[in-house]
């Protein structure tokens, strides 16, 4: 399908091959990949100054990626002279087998996102405390990945190499033309969308077939309606669905629902990015990973990024930019190569060994090399290094299952007829997470 | 009740006499041959065991519990709670089991009944018959990636054959037949009925072949016309071919999964039985206990027509 091949954020990890047989496979599969990845470890434990090894699970499949973990994994061995053997898995197996591999014999460093997975995995004692490589490493980083990094006991357990902003993309020619500017409020962006939709053009290219892209809107509002706190918290099913505060996010974004493409439940973002690209649509919000979709580079140097425009409180403190970084396991915390690779992901040296080929990304280290930044990364850098807090995408802050099964579906429905049924997503939130 | 207490009581008596002779009478297998009977008794059972009764078990077990899927200690018992999920909590589920019930009305009144039409077409000697019976048999050797690109370019709103024979094709009319919910139900159906009825066509084109042909002889002889023939003495005469294809529509009416799967995961008016299950029991959005609930719910729809048919089957037998 066509979703396969292109995004390989968020994309490729929700496009999982749910198969039955397929899925079969992968479970029984998961303890061979993971027995067979358990072999280069031996002597690595405890070795410290170079000459030890370690084993490094990668879930970078893709080819620019894969070349960029191969570039960061080259650089950390010239430096470190350890020797670290890659086990590279198939992005969207290694995501659904991550359970069996963690209780199985995993690699000593995993490549992981921040967020409720992380903070779940750490809880439940299956990945290992890095707080002593941040003690190195800490002063790189804002404090807001510092929390990111964090999970509930207060202890550090990932290190972010990149992460990539959500926001609104739109050409700048297109709005110069027609006398358009950036919205800085919510009642602004809605005056704008009315502008636009009496030109014929669709305002916003929403769309929604994938089910997932519609959580950044409701996480945009949600944080600049109640806080960013408040996502945290409901992320985690401390605070309730069936309350006002959810229900305001939802009233308000009704008033943006006359703006959407109105075939949104059958769009991929990759045709709503398309829209944008020939001025069929006049934004989108997004991850940035929609400009792989502009391969025409004079539609590519025409786009333009807006964050979401404030609403309600916090003016536009957070962003969404969700973070891939890298983690140890159980065993991985006993192997000192493993914690110097980690800190060496957490130096610009490190991360610029992986941004000197995936330039798709913001690099994360406080003292990496930014130089080589357009215009338009600079700006997207500046919006996550200005924000007072940074949110992982719903389906990484909450409970995967509330994310995919009860949220999204709920929100197809509401983008199509406006109806949102709160109390009965509060009592599927309640059961599921009464399960962890 | 008597008479085998009397030949317990008998063997009893003998057993000092004379017991290898009996013995062997009794086992007329050598050491070897039981040994051989064993082992291909125990590996069968044993795969039975392992890959169905054990896994089946703990579905139902975990059905009733709450766990993570980490530690086995974890697991705690959790009441009615997944049922509770299921059938009150659930928006997915009920119209899950309508969508399920509309393929099996679609499939027995449409794609069977059409499986049955191309096999009996195909049966008569026309010219070319295996040329036909490859082409309508060809979609259920297709792969399901194919089967979604195929379907795709025919349903596409953009340049998709039905909306350029429909004329509405890449206009604001034009229908997205897997994205618009209120057909992609309808659209999807059509699919599947393309690849159900090569299936059934060639399960009963195999038992025409084995209609003796002296009945039909017989019935013509005794001035039957064509329609006549097929209704009252083909079709009866087939009646354990006709068993079996009302089964294999009822099961796959309730194992439907690939084709939605294909088109959008099963969600946005495609939801499935098959698709929930998958849903709460593969990945990252696993939650055993409810997964287990509806997996639970599948199979005891599933035992209903499955019974149904044993029970047939053991019955003509001992007839």
């Amino acid at each position: 399908m066509a979703e396969t091949g292109s995004g390989r954020f968020i994309m490729d990890r929700r496009s999982i091959v749910k198969g039955l047989g397929l899925g079969a496979v992968g479970l029984i599969s998961a303890p061979v990949l993971a027995a067979c990845s358990s072999g280069g470890s031996g002597g690595g434990s405890g070795s410290g100054g170079g000459g030890g090894s370690l084993t490094f699970g990668s879930n970078a499949s893709d080819p620019v990626p894969k070349k960029a973990y191969a570039a960061f994994v080259a650089a950390f061995e010239k430096k470190s002279k350890d020797k670290v053997t890659v086990n590279t898995s198939d992005h969207n197996s290694f995501q659904d087998k991550i359970t069996n591999y963690l209780q199985g014999s995993p690699d000593d460093a995993f490549t992981w996102f921040a967020g409720y997975r992380m903070r779940y995995y750490a809880k439940k004692g299956l990945v290992a405390d890095v707080s002593d490589v941040w003690t190195k490493i800490g002063s790189n980083f804002s404090d807001a990945l510092k929390k990111a990094s964090t999970g509930e006991d207060g202890k550090q357990y990932f290190v972010p190499n990149y992460n990539y902003p959500w926001g609104f993309f739109y050409r700048k020619s297109f709005w110069a033309q027609n006398g358009w500017s950036v919205p800085g409020t919510f009642d602004e962006l809605v005056t704008l969308a009315k502008k636009m939709k009496a030109k014929g053009i669709i305002p916003i290219a929403f769309t929604d077939k994938d089910q997932w892209p519609a959580c950044g809107t409701f996480d945009y509002l949600n944080m600049r309606i109640n806080g960013y706190q408040f996502h945290v918290d409901l992320c985690a099913h401390k605070e309730g669905w069936d309350t006002p505060k959810v229900q305001e996010v939802f009233t308000t974004w009704k008033e943006l629902l006359p703006y959407y493409d109105p075939n949104a439940a059958g769009l991929t973002w990759q045709e709503g990015a398309t829209k944008v690209g020939n001025k069929q649509a006049g934004m989108m919000l997004l991850g940035s990973f929609i400009t792989q979709q502009f391969t025409d580079p004079a539609v590519l140097n025409d786009i333009d990024f807006f964050p979401f425009p404030a609403v309600k409180v916090e003016g536009t403190d957070a962003v969404e930019a969700p973070i891939d970084g890298l983690m140890l396991s159980k065993k991985g915390g006993q192997n000192q190569a493993a914690k110097d690779m980690l800190a060496f992901m957490g130096t610009g040296a490190g991360q610029e060994a992986y941004y000197s080929v995936d330039k798709s990304n913001i690099m994360t280290a406080k003292d990496a090399d930014t130089s080589g930044y357009s215009a338009f990364t600079k700006k997207l850098a500046d919006v996550i290094a200005n924000a007072k807090s940074i949110s992982q995408f719903f389906d990484r802050d909450a409970l995967p299952a509330m994310a995919a099964n009860v949220l999204e579906p709920a929100m197809l429905n509401f983008i199509k007829g406006g109806n949102i049924n709160l109390t009965n997503i509060e009592a599927q939130a309640k059961t599921l997470y009464a399960q962890q | 009740m008597s008479a085998p207490l009397v030949a317990l009581g008998d063997t009893e008596a003998g057993s000092g006499v004379n017991p290898p002779a009996r013995r062997r009478r009794l086992r007329q297998l050598t050491t070897r041959d039981r040994i051989v009977l064993g082992v291909m008794i125990a590996i069968p059972t044993l795969i039975q065991a392992v890959l169905v009764w054990i896994p089946t078990l703990a579905s139902i077990g975990l059905s009733f519990a709450k766990w993570d899927g980490l530690a086995l200690s974890d697991i705690h018992g959790n009441g009615l709670v997944n049922y509770k999920f299921v059938f009150e909590q659930s928006p997915q589920f009920w119209p899950a089991v309508l969508h399920n019930v509309a393929w099996l009305a679609f499939l027995a009144v449409i794609g069977t009944p059409l499986g049955l039409l191309l096999a009996v077409l195909l049966d008569q000697k026309i010219r070319g018959t295996r040329i036909y019976q490859t082409i309508f048999f060809m979609p259920v050797m297709l792969s399901l990636a194919l089967i979604g690109i195929i379907w795709e370019l025919i349903y596409s709103p953009q340049n998709g054959l039905l909306d350029y024979l429909l004329g509405t094709h890449g206009t604001a009319h034009a229908i997205d037949w897997f994205g618009n919910s209120s057909v992609n139900l309808w659209a999807a159906l059509v699919a599947a009925t393309w690849r159900h009825a090569g299936y059934i066509m060639i399960l009963y084109l195999a038992g025409l072949k084995g209609v003796d042909p002296s009945l039909r002889e017989a019935s013509s002889l005794d001035g039957a016309n064509g329609r006549q023939t097929f209704f009252r003495v083909v079709f009866p005469a087939m009646a354990p071919t006709n068993v079996i294809i009302v089964v294999i529509t009822v099961i796959e009416s309730l194992r439907a999964f690939d084709i939605v799967y294909v088109i959008n995961h099963g969600t946005n008016g495609l939801e499935l039985l098959s698709v929930l299950v998958v849903q709460y029991l593969v990945g990252e959005t696993q939650v055993i206990g409810i997964g287990s609930a509806f997996a639970v719910v599948l199979l005891v729809i599933s035992l209903v027509p499955i019974v149904i048919y044993l029970s047939r089957t053991f019955s003509t037998k001992e007839r």
